[in-house]
């Protein structure tokens, strides 16, 4: 009886109902249909894999990981010899990296589908991947820097894109063996501009030295704040240890406001001070199928505290994250990861602040704009924890929130909240395609989420994470597809899938225009050379073959460089080389392209070599064999295809 | 012999007729389109006056599996002299105007459709000979198959589906055949009953 008492008393009080049935009924939203294209791009950082993925949406469908900042040995990204200058850094080759932000280049506010750039967060750089042919264009590294968060944002026309420290640290160009508690004294914050050319190339133009913060996330202005750049910061205790409970002091921290055309004008004026420093720039070049490594020695500096009217100190509750700029470039806001309230700043309002001197003392000789003259307003009891804002074009914004673990749509001017939607679990950042661009696409949006817990099959104490797409084209935000993603996807950006289609898209790389220093351009001039312990294989793979496949009088001590090139000039015919014993990777190589894979034999013997991706219907035929000698063997060096017969028997 | 003498629009079609032959020579007069699972898209062989256009390295490089020799124009002496024979066809079409007689007219339509149909011997010719004379040590062998592209219209071989019709030079050319005929009916009056 008090079982049954019990039982019903359970039944009746029930836990308020779970959403997990939220997107039965809109599913059909997201669904593309097989051999259907998706209607966008969707860009989306790695995390800490380092790669860029691409995924289609609304499909959600993974099309390509791009190798970017760590090794990727199924491209042979970071272990042909080719693309080992790709990572390499001041501080020598390093093969891994954190890629937090995805930017694509702009053309007057809008995504243009040229480029998109991405942030290493750890040995901080900033990588250009090419839309033509999907594959990392170039990687420049950020001296005086210690992990590059802030970053790739970029200017309307992409006139710059820009870092900042997340870790201030001693300049590299004065002495850092200094104790860690002199953190006040001698740390300083450094935020990079970088110059993108009209072919996309990268050029450190300037940086300007702050006192030291946490430089946390940026946006440049747009429209009527172009011009401006705003780089959200915490820290601003300058904590050196347990930042947890240090840096979590004050109630306001900043939004620091750089006019960057006034750095120029400064820099034109000869006030930039040159500083010795050390890094590199790498770039890919698509003739020599090869990339460059240069370091460069010399950096131009700005101070901050001396040139009063580049930088200006907004205060920001609390901790400010995101820091994001409305498509009209008037509304600033600025995300309190431990505020109860968003406030947005208006642009105009700070231009008036500024020009009237409504300051409220200086922030390390950088003058503090007073937090009501430029305040636009504030979103109340929006929820906690918010972290990042993008944008749909119809005047509306939508933020997430980590601690609530949902999205919330409010109105810009209004500062109404509209709409809220939970995701599964505490969101990070979100995307809209061209949500942080002057023209948004306000059709989709993607949550990308820290926690999956329940969502999926489990997978042991490592889960997924996890991207969620939401209609947003009605006035409530609908779920429509959950998916899990590679890394952990910080930002992502999205554009119109024709924009990207309809660039130029390269299919294959003309094997005339191959400029590779050991390119084979047929089978005739492919050839085994030796210089000294240095053996040269020029060899050629087309359907379904290498030219040679026998190799004989290879010797223990010798150093062989495979340097393959693909004949082929058709569109979606790689061919893979991978050698028995390797300790480096496979070359996957493009039709046109050639790549060199670095292999040191260590026992004497047969070793079979063989294509490692299924080109044709030959494939498993198109194999092999180097033969290794002793050293100092008199086996003399041969190469053949086809012609190294057994001797006829009587 | 006034009668004889061709009238004024038959001159001025004989003009497009020339014009038509010099015509061909810039556009591709065949086309041998193949499809397959692998190609989507298509591929295409296209066999101008002076050259074979198209896809040719990538269906060469196909046809390596079932032992087909690979194509090439300086392979075939057609392609040298199409060119002067279309250029002498639009030659003779003006110098038709001057002579302006019909019987010469039908000469040359006569001579035309006799030059048209060896063409498409000649042309059978080198598709039996392609597409039979395969390497014995080819890779892919079908007992008894043969990949002999269709003359003209619609064959399947093996995986590739092979289609092969008249390219814009070879509507040209068509048009010139029928723009002779129409003009020889009409100057023997074959349209009017008697």
């Amino acid at each position: 009886m008090l079982v049954l008492v019990l039982g019903s008393a359970l039944l009746t009080s029930c836990k308020p109902k779970d959403s997990s049935d939220a997107a039965i009924g809109d599913a059909e939203k997201a669904y593309v249909a097989p051999g259907k294209y998706d209607e966008f791009y969707n860009f989306v950082s790695g995390g800490f894999s380092g790669q860029l993925s691409v995924y289609g949406l609304p499909s959600g469908r993974l099309f390509r990981v791009i190798p970017v900042f760590s090794v990727d040995p199924e491209k042979g990204w970071g272990y042909s010899e080719e693309t080992k200058p790709m990572l390499n850094t001041s501080h020598g080759f390093v093969p891994w990296d954190d890629l937090h932000h995805t930017e694509m280049s702009q053309t007057n506010g809008e995504v243009d589908g040229r480029w998109v750039f991405g942030n290493a967060n750890n040995t901080p750089r900033i990588a250009r991947i090419d839309l033509k042919t999907f594959k990392t264009a170039e990687i420049i590294e950020l001296p005086n820097s210690g992990g590059n968060h802030s970053s790739p944002f970029i200017t309307e026309n992409t006139e710059y894109v820009v870092a900042g420290t997340r870790f201030s640290v001693p300049a590299d160009y004065s002495d850092g063996d200094v104790p860690i508690n002199t953190y006040k004294q001698n740390f300083k914050g450094h935020i990079s501009f970088v110059k993108v050319g009209k072919e996309g190339e990268m050029d450190l133009a300037f940086q300007i030295v702050t006192p030291g913060v946490n430089f946390d996330l940026s946006h440049a202005g747009k429209g009527k704040s172009h011009g401006w750049f705003f780089f959200s910061c915490y820290n601003t205790e300058q904590a050196n240890t347990l930042l947890e409970v240090n840096a979590s002091q004050k109630d306001k921290d900043f939004i620091m406001a750089v006019n960057w055309k006034k750095a120029e004008e400064y820099i034109k004026a000869g006030k930039g001070k040159k500083q010795a420093v050390k890094y590199v720039h790498n770039k890919w070049n698509e003739k020599t199928h090869s990339a460059t490594s240069e370091t460069k020695t010399e950096v131009l500096v700005l101070d901050a505290a001396a040139l009063k009217d580049i930088c200006y100190m907004i205060p920001c509750p609390k901790s400010p994250h995101g820091c994001d700029v409305d498509p009209s470039g008037e509304y600033i806001v600025g995300s309190g990861k431990l505020a109860a309230l968003i406030p947005v700043f208006s642009f105009g309002k700070l231009m008036g602040a500024i020009k009237d001197k409504k300051f409220d003392g200086d922030y390390g000789g950088i003058n503090v704009v007073k937090y009501e003259a430029a305040l636009h307003g504030e979103v109340q009891k929006p929820g906690l924890g918010p972290l990042h804002t993008e944008f749909d074009g119809k005047g509306n914004a939508y933020t997430t929130f980590f601690v609530s673990s949902e999205v919330v749509k409010w109105d810009i001017k209004s500062l109404k909240v509209l709409d809220r939607v939970p995701t599964y679990y505490s969101v990070g950042h979100l995307c809209i395609p061209g949500g942080d661009s002057k023209k948004p696409f306000g059709k989709y949006l993607v949550a990308y989420n820290k926690i999956t817990k329940d969502r999926y099959l489990p997978t042991g104490p490592e889960l997924a994470q996890s991207a969620q797409i939401f209609d947003i084209s009605g006035d409530k935000m609908k779920l429509i597809l959950d998916f899990p993603t590679i890394g952990e996807p910080h930002y992502a950006q999205a554009a119109p899938a024709d924009l990207i289609r309809n660039n130029g898209q390269l299919k294959f790389y003309k094997i005339g225009d191959n400029n590779h220093p050991f390119a084979a351009k047929g089978e005739k001039e492919s050839k085994v050379t030796r210089q000294g312990n240095q053996v040269h294989v020029y060899m050629t793979s087309i359907r379904s073959h290498f030219g040679p496949d026998n190799i004989e009088g290879i010797k223990m001590g010798d150093e062989v460089y495979f340097h393959v090139t693909n004949l082929e000039q058709d569109w979606d015919v790689p061919h893979g080389f991978g050698i028995k014993g390797a300790n480096t990777a496979e070359l996957l190589i493009m039709p046109g392209e050639t790549a060199t894979l670095k292999w040191t034999p260590d026992r004497v013997g047969i070793l079979p070599f063989y294509c490692t991706d299924f080109c044709s219907a030959l494939h498993q035929e198109m194999q092999g064999y180097i033969r290794v000698s002793p050293a100092g063997s008199n086996v003399p060096l041969s190469f053949s295809l086809g012609t190294n017969l057994p001797a006829a028997t009587k | 012999m006034k009668k004889t003498k061709i009238s004024i629009v038959s001159k001025a079609i004989l003009l497009v007729v020339a014009a038509l032959f010099v015509g061909a020579l810039f556009v591709p007069m065949w086309q041998i389109q193949l499809e397959a699972p692998q190609y989507p898209e298509g591929l295409v062989l296209r066999l101008h006056a002076n050259k074979i256009g198209g896809d040719v390295d990538i269906i060469n490089g196909l046809n390596h599996y079932i032992g087909m020799a690979t194509l090439h124009t300086e392979n075939f002496f057609e392609f040298a002299v199409l060119p002067y024979i279309f250029g002498g066809f639009a030659l003779i079409s003006i110098l038709l105007i001057v002579i302006a007689k019909r019987k010469a007219i039908l000469g040359f339509l006569i001579f035309y459709i006799f030059f048209v149909v060896l063409a498409a011997i000649d042309f059978y010719r080198w598709n039996y000979e392609y597409g039979h004379n395969l390497d014995p040590n080819a890779a892919i062998k079908v007992p008894g198959m043969a990949y002999q592209p269709p003359l003209i219209g619609y064959k399947q071989l093996l995986n590739f589906g092979a289609y092969s019709i008249p390219d814009t030079g070879g509507w040209f050319l068509t048009a010139c055949g029928l723009l002779l005929l129409f003009i020889v009916l009409k100057e023997y009056q074959l349209f009017t009953k008697k």
